[in-house]
């Protein structure tokens, strides 16, 4: 006897987002369907992983996740064609000196840095500020002149800054990564006012904050799910690919950061395992974009999406 | 939601004269303001003042002079099947036709039209027999309609099921059954068929018009109609759906609601 699958019939699609130019260039979104479910819909795109590299040592950084970038910690230059040795699909360059408790770069060091690792690489670039909004808003506007006709990803953008981030980079031909606070009303707001600078929905990446796993996992789950199924149902405002800073968040836990031990097992195997579970679970709820730190995460989370895109048609 | 701004229908005064003296001024006018009040589709109908056959002409006419300020799809709204074919011919864009019966004949012509054209079509739950009395009746006119549209190869989703609205101050008992049928209606086949009504018939010479539609509108959302052929420019009312939407978790909620609304 044979059964018929129930296939559900979506009205919309996620925006198609290409980042960075010629043959190393990523796209990402295209979704007409839930994340996988190659028998029902379109899933042109597979989801894109990118490595995290920083323009100062991050001194946080325990030794298992440091000891893969040895010598270059402090070089963006030289530890970006580390991370693209290491398999990445995008790098991502987190302007960390730039903070004003930390450095304090200028925005004119932070185009300077911005420029010279997108000189080093082939690779798609992603950029993102210190995370202080006042801050972002004077750096990222100068790194988007620095890249102008990279069709880089900056960000984020927030309900403070957006402005001043979209105008450059909608005059440079970037995308921007709209950032909310786990909250999709938020987010769907921003995305609006974002859109209304002029930047077309299929420029603007969504990031809803995510979290690690056992610490908030399920509320970003739930979060990029919804914002699916409102994409597929038509909602465009909230059809834009979505980025998750998966490193950022999974090496902040004590699960990542505690030594080895005999109850816990070895930290490196433990650690990795939780960042590309994060990753693993956040694709499957519909993220499109992932910023990872360790490379063997990396490798296993993309070997992970590999198995997944095989369609399953039958 | 869907929502067809009724306004260019030969019904009324300003519409009527312009077909007669072939003046594009106030349909153009009318297209261009339920456009940007937040219509999906514009309904034409060429009113019941044009001789039947030079009704499908004059839809030729409206739907050229509709297109050419606007770009929605419009909903081909008449009784003649002459008349709605002729506007499907010149249609850009997947147009509605409104409507057919649940009457067989009727049927047998509409539904193949809308397959052919690739149109969505508007089912009144109405045949010879005359208005159905209650939500039951109603309920089963759609079955007719859900029956035969699948015959006929049309997706459900491209079936508007109409189930009569009736003015409140004659058919008062009529109101609660309407709404009873909408959610019947959305129980008949899996996808359901979608559902419309003409919701200023309600408050047709009544006190208080736009207060009775817009609440209508409201109780019906709830039960789930998905369309209704209305006067969008009634921003009021336009805000309620929008609204309603939010509440019904049919739309993510933020800030810009009712704007969002109208734009996508």
């Amino acid at each position: 006897m044979t059964v018929a699958l129930a296939r559900e019939r979506w009205a919309g699609q996620v925006a198609e987002m290409t980042i960075g130019k010629g043959s190393g260039a990523v796209s990402i979104g295209g979704e007409k369907t839930l994340p996988f479910l190659h028998f029902e819909g379109e899933m042109p795109n597979k989801p894109a992983a990118a490595l995290e590299l920083w323009d100062v040592e991050p001194v946080e950084w325990p030794e298992v996740l440091k000891r893969h970038f040895h010598g270059v910690l402090g070089d963006a230059v030289a530890w970006a064609k580390r991370c693209a040795g290491y398999g990445a699909d995008l790098i991502c360059l987190r302007l960390a000196s730039a903070h004003p408790d930390y450095k304090d770069a200028s925005p004119g060091e932070a185009a300077a840095t911005a420029a010279s690792v997108a000189e080093a690489t082939e690779l798609p670039l992603i950029v993102v500020g210190c995370g202080v909004e006042e801050k972002d808003a004077l750096i990222l506007p100068a790194v988007s002149r620095a890249l102008a006709g990279r069709n880089a990803l900056i960000g984020c953008a927030t309900a403070n800054n957006y402005k001043t981030v979209c105008e450059a980079c909608l005059a440079d031909g970037h995308g921007v990564i709209a950032s909310t606070p786990l909250d999709i009303n938020l987010a769907k707001q921003l995305n609006i006012m974002m859109n209304e600078t002029g930047l077309p929905p299929n420029r603007i990446v969504i990031d809803p904050l995510v979290g690690s796993l056992g610490y908030g996992l399920e509320y970003a789950y739930s979060i990029i799910e919804r914002t699916r199924l409102s994409a597929l149902s038509g909602d465009r405002m909230l059809a834009m690919p979505v980025v998750c800073f998966v490193g950022y968040e999974t090496w902040k836990t004590r699960e990542s950061r505690a030594e080895d031990s005999e109850e816990w097992g070895p930290q490196e195997k433990r650690a990795v395992l939780w960042e590309a579970v994060t990753a693993a679970s956040l694709a499957q709820a519909g993220g499109s974009l992932f910023v990872m730190y360790h490379p063997e995460s990396l490798v296993q989370f993309k070997k992970h999406i590999d198995c997944l895109m095989e369609t399953d048609q039958f | 939601m869907e929502l067809i701004g009724e306004r260019i229908n030969g019904m009324f005064k300003d519409i009527r004269e312009a077909v007669l003296k072939k003046d594009p001024g106030p349909v153009e006018y009318w297209a261009r303001l339920q456009t940007e009040k937040g219509a999906s589709y514009l309904d034409i109908n060429t009113g019941p003042s044009v001789p039947q056959d030079e009704q499908p002409y004059v839809m030729e006419w409206l739907v050229k002079v509709v297109q050419s300020v606007s770009p929605l799809p419009c909903c081909l709204d008449s009784t003649s099947c002459e008349a709605i074919e002729a506007g499907l011919k010149v249609h850009k864009g997947r147009a509605m036709i409104n409507s057919t019966t649940a009457d067989q004949f009727k049927m047998d012509i509409f539904f193949p039209m809308a397959v052919r054209y690739g149109a969505k079509i508007i089912g009144l739950t109405l045949s010879e027999q005359g208005v159905p009395k209650d939500s039951g009746a109603r309920t089963a006119l759609a079955m007719e309609l859900v029956v035969n549209a699948d015959m006929h190869g049309l997706p459900m989703e491209d079936l508007y099921i109409d189930p009569l609205v009736l003015p409140a101050n004659v058919a008062q008992d009529h109101g609660p059954e309407v709404i009873e049928a909408i959610r019947q209606v959305k129980m008949l086949a899996d996808p359901p068929p979608k559902t419309v009504i003409g919701l200023s018939n309600v408050s047709q010479r009544c006190a208080d018009r736009q207060l009775l539609n817009r609440i209508y509108l409201v109780m019906c959302m709830a039960a789930g109609l998905d369309s209704c052929i209305c006067d969008v420019s009634d921003s009021l009312l336009v805000d309620a759906a929008a609204a309603a939407r939010v509440l019904l978790n049919k739309d993510i909620y933020c800030d810009a609601f009712l704007k969002t609304f109208r734009r996508f």
